[in-house]
């Protein structure tokens, strides 16, 4: 069975995003009034091998070790069986 | 004393770390990021650059190298790392130091000259040529430079008497207006506990040459050629 994992990752509610306020105050220039924030992380896909429980506990293990820094960063995930 | 300079893919300060170290009298030599041996180094650098491209996050995936585990395990043994630029990045995601590196807060690359103020706190070889209270400049160059910790975290840092560095105004004085980069309490370097790990973000090894305009970076790394084993 292949697992299609989608990881969010973004940085803690606490930590100030100066990239999306950047882009808040582009699309407020735009005219988008209603945009009150944005905040911008990265979206990390990857496929994997077995069951979803496997999947899952092997996507707890990767974000813990390397891809989500839990000083600045915190993360979640959608796991979806997938055609191999 | 012997120091190990690691290169790792990336990496663009390795060289000239290799020879300002050499010029306060520390003979090093260069190690491959994928080795998992450092050899008979008193002092691990880890150098700036890019390592890895930055992918994921500035130094994420050089923290998990091979050689690391070595670099680890030496500074378990109170072996001295100094981590410059990325090595710094490098030292917050592999644990050796507190804290993060984000981007900097007005999102552009910095690369200028900034004025620095040695704290005083832990005594550390690694910081030992520099006087408490020293302002001094140094060049920075970096677009993750922005220090972050939790604010408790940040308290239980300065009571230890971590910070080691501060970006400050020409008269010593830190305050936003200073700060190049928007690091909580305008940290710019920072001790372990122990004082054997020292990271910063400005660049003394760029600054140890009076052809290339500065020799303010040379008390920093001859205090540590001056340290002696015990």
């Amino acid at each position: 069975m292949t697992v299609l994992a989608r990881i969010r990752v973004s940085l803690k509610p606490s930590i100030l995003d100066p990239q999306g306020r950047s882009v808040l105050r582009s699309l407020r220039a735009q005219g988008a009034t209603q945009v009150q924030e944005v905040r911008i992380g990265k979206l990390i896909e990857m496929r994997l091998q077995g069951s979803l429980a496997e999947a899952e506990s092997e996507v707890q293990r990767l974000i813990a070790e390397l891809l989500c820094n839990p000083v600045m960063e915190q993360a979640e995930y959608q796991l979806d069986e997938v055609e191999g | 004393m012997k120091a190990a300079v690691i290169q790792f893919p990336g990496s663009n300060c390795d060289r000239d770390a290799t020879l300002a170290l050499q010029s306060v009298g520390i003979a090093s030599s260069l190690v491959w990021h994928g080795e998992t041996e450092i050899g008979r180094a008193d002092l691990v650098v880890l150098p700036g650059g890019f390592s890895y491209g930055d992918h994921l996050r500035s130094g994420a995936i050089a923290a998990h190298s091979p050689v690391m585990a070595a670099v680890s395990a030496h500074a378990r043994r109170g072996g001295l790392v100094l981590g410059i630029c990325n090595g710094f990045q490098i030292l917050t995601e592999a644990g050796l130091l507190e804290g993060a590196l984000l981007r900097n807060q007005g999102l552009h690359f910095l690369c200028r000259t900034v004025w620095l103020r040695a704290e005083g706190g832990v005594a550390s070889p690694l910081t030992a040529g520099l006087e408490p209270g020293a302002v001094f400049s140094l060049p920075i160059a970096h677009n993750e430079g922005c220090y972050y910790a939790d604010p408790e975290v940040l308290d239980r840092l300065e009571g230890e008497g971590q910070v080691a560095l501060r970006y400050c105004d020409p008269a010593g004085g830190s305050g936003p207006l200073s700060n190049p980069n928007g690091s909580a309490r305008s940290i710019a370097g920072l001790l372990n506990r122990a004082g054997n790990v020292f990271g910063l973000m400005p660049h003394p090894e760029r600054a140890c040459e009076p052809l290339l305009g500065s020799t303010s970076g040379y008390p920093l790394l001859a205090g540590i050629a001056q340290w002696a084993l015990p």
